[in-house]
């Protein structure tokens, strides 16, 4: 390990990041003969023993397709798959199962609200309001139903500190404005909107708000009725589940309102050739064979994270925040965007003066620390900034102090190379 | 294992710092943009064609170390050669940078030969070939002076 020894403070709840550590066997090993510093977060997690045997458990023992069979494999497997459903609604804290549909991540929820509620409900002149944080994922669907509905998207602007325009956002609203999609922790930045507000105002305007919480879910605990989200979508991929399945919560009476997104075996009550009757909800929205493993790993991974508990991460991972945003700010040419650490995730988003961020994560990868550079999929956002590119260092509650003095020395060999 | 210094030679560091050709070219008869769209960097090609031969090539733009001194250099390499020399390069230089290999490169790359390196690094090597691809579609383009212009 390189770095200075450093005296730590200890935080406010014993945290065992040794023990928990353990936990995950993808950081166990070395990268170029150092230990893995994994600090691309934001990209996707790490998975806990729990959740990968979880999921090789259910294909060992109990693997059968759902809401079919008769047969015990069947109806293990169905058991199971909705398990994990009650999982994630008792995390987000929704009223009922029904309102949890499984999709493939945060990218097909916003794409199966475009194209139904949408589609359903834009006319010519309306229109949709984003923000200037959003990932690409949460402006193209909008884009492309705003295109074939003649709609508008409206977008509220940031500070140059890297906080939302609450001023402009309350002055967006007007009779035409049909929905808000606003992502909750941004991505590039780690700036953590304030989702609670804006909800209340939009409903003031009778507005519907989407919440993509892709960023928030694994950081800070989220209540969706606390927030009074009508809608809110993260991936499983992020919350230390696998990839390929994610949550889209929507309140009962809008998602009873929407057409169904895709059509297929699941999502219909009877099918004869001239008419077909849909299923209830869920299953209105999981058209086709689920994703019945992902689900059940995502449960398990829900279940992993309530036994550390949110509140704790989260107080682990501000320490974490406060200790690095002091350590980089005495880095020669650093400039680290967003928000102070008070209204931020744990993200460093930065940029050195004489390296470009693709040559720093080159230089960090050898070094054993594994950091995203580039635009994070949110160009508007980057063009904001005025620049090309960020280097990217996302937290866990897995990450340690030694990674992040591990970080900053190797910006010093950065440093070395490109001085 | 890629080794750091194998990547960043002390001449691509030269060319990171100081690129050549680093300007618009205000005669120019052929330009193209390149752009890759999963980092952000992105540059331009100018050249000035006299029948067969590349009389003067510039670039601008921004991007990694890596993009920079290889468009630089390339610069350097094709400025003076006849289109075929120039297809040669290219076809030579692509090996090169995708090859996994540890053959020596060809002569006739001559300083181009400090990038293969790259190789070691598979998620650069889009790094060093975007000014390439850039070149080839900029001499595939039909010739549209009134194309190239200062914007």
């Amino acid at each position: 390990m390189s770095g200075v020894p450093v005296a730590h403070p200890e935080p406010a709840t014993a945290f065992d990041v040794t023990a928990i550590r353990r936990d995950f066997p993808a950081l166990q090993q070395l990268v170029y003969g150092k230990p893995l510093a994994y600090l691309d977060n934001a990209a996707t997690t790490q998975k806990p023993e729990a959740v990968i045997q979880a999921i090789a458990d259910f294909y060992r023992h109990d693997n059968a397709n759902v809401h079919r069979g008769v047969h015990l494999l069947s109806e293990r497997a169905t058991s199971a798959y909705e398990a994990a459903r009650e999982d994630v609604r008792r995390f987000i804290n929704a009223g009922e199962a029904r309102e949890i549909v499984f999709v493939r991540g945060t990218t097909e929820a916003i794409n199966l609200v475009a194209q139904t509620f949408g589609r359903q409900r834009l006319r010519p002149g309306d229109e949709i309001v984003v923000s200037a944080f959003e990932h690409h994922s949460n402006i193209v669907p909008w884009q492309i139903v705003c295109n074939e509905k003649g709609a508008r998207l409206r977008v509220v602007p940031m500070t140059s500190a890297g906080d939302i325009q609450i001023e402009e956002y309350e002055r967006v609203f007007s009779d035409r404005t049909r929905l808000v999609s606003i992502v909750h922790v941004s991505n590039a930045l780690g700036t953590v909107n304030p989702v609670r507000r804006m909800i209340e105002i939009a409903h003031r305007h009778g507005v519907p708000v989407l919440v993509d919480g892709a960023q928030a879910v694994a950081h800070l605990p989220v209540d969706v009725r606390q927030l009074d989200a009508d809608f809110y979508a993260f991936s499983g991929h992020k919350l230390f589940g696998p990839t390929g399945i994610g949550v889209l919560y929507g309140k009962a009476e809008l998602l009873e309102s929407m057409p169904p997104y895709q059509a297929g075996g699941d999502m219909i009550r009877s099918v004869t050739f001239e008419r077909t009757q849909y299923n209830t909800l869920p299953y209105k929205f999981e058209a086709g064979t689920p994703d019945i493993a992902g689900a059940i790993g995502l449960g398990a991974a829900i279940h992993y994270v309530e036994r550390i508990g949110l509140d704790r991460i989260a107080a682990w991972e501000h320490e974490l925040l406060r200790h690095g945003t002091g350590r980089l700010a005495t880095v020669p040419g650093l400039r680290l965007f967003g928000p102070p650490a008070d209204r931020k995730a744990a993200i460093f988003s930065f940029t050195l003066s004489h390296a470009h961020p693709h040559d720093i994560g080159t230089i960090l990868d050898q070094e054993g620390i594994a950091i995203r550079t580039g635009h994070h999929c949110c160009q508007p956002l980057m063009h904001r900034l005025g620049v090309d590119a960020t280097a990217r260092a996302s937290l866990a509650f897995y990450n340690t102090f030694d990674e992040i003095d591990r970080l900053v020395a190797a910006l010093d060999r950065v440093q070395e190379v490109f001085g | 294992m890629g080794d750091l210094r194998e990547l960043y030679q002390e001449v691509i560091l030269d060319h990171n710092r100081r690129p050549h050709n680093f300007r618009e070219l205000p005669d120019a008869n052929r330009k193209a943009e390149g752009y890759n769209p999963l980092c952000g960097d992105h540059l331009t090609v100018f050249l000035r064609l006299e029948g067969e031969v590349v009389r003067d090539i510039t670039f601008v733009g921004s991007g990694c170390a890596i993009s920079k001194a290889s468009a630089s250099l390339m610069t350097d390499s094709v400025k003076g050669k006849t289109l075929g020399e120039t297809s040669a390069l290219f076809d030579a230089f692509h090996r090169m940078v995708t090859s996994s290999g540890a053959e020596q490169p060809p002569a006739a790359l001559g300083k181009l030969a400090v990038l293969a390196g790259v190789r070691e690094f598979p998620a650069r090597v889009k790094c060093a070939s975007l000014a390439w691809h850039t070149l080839k579609a900029a001499l595939t383009a039909q010739a549209a002076p009134e194309a190239v212009t200062t914007e």
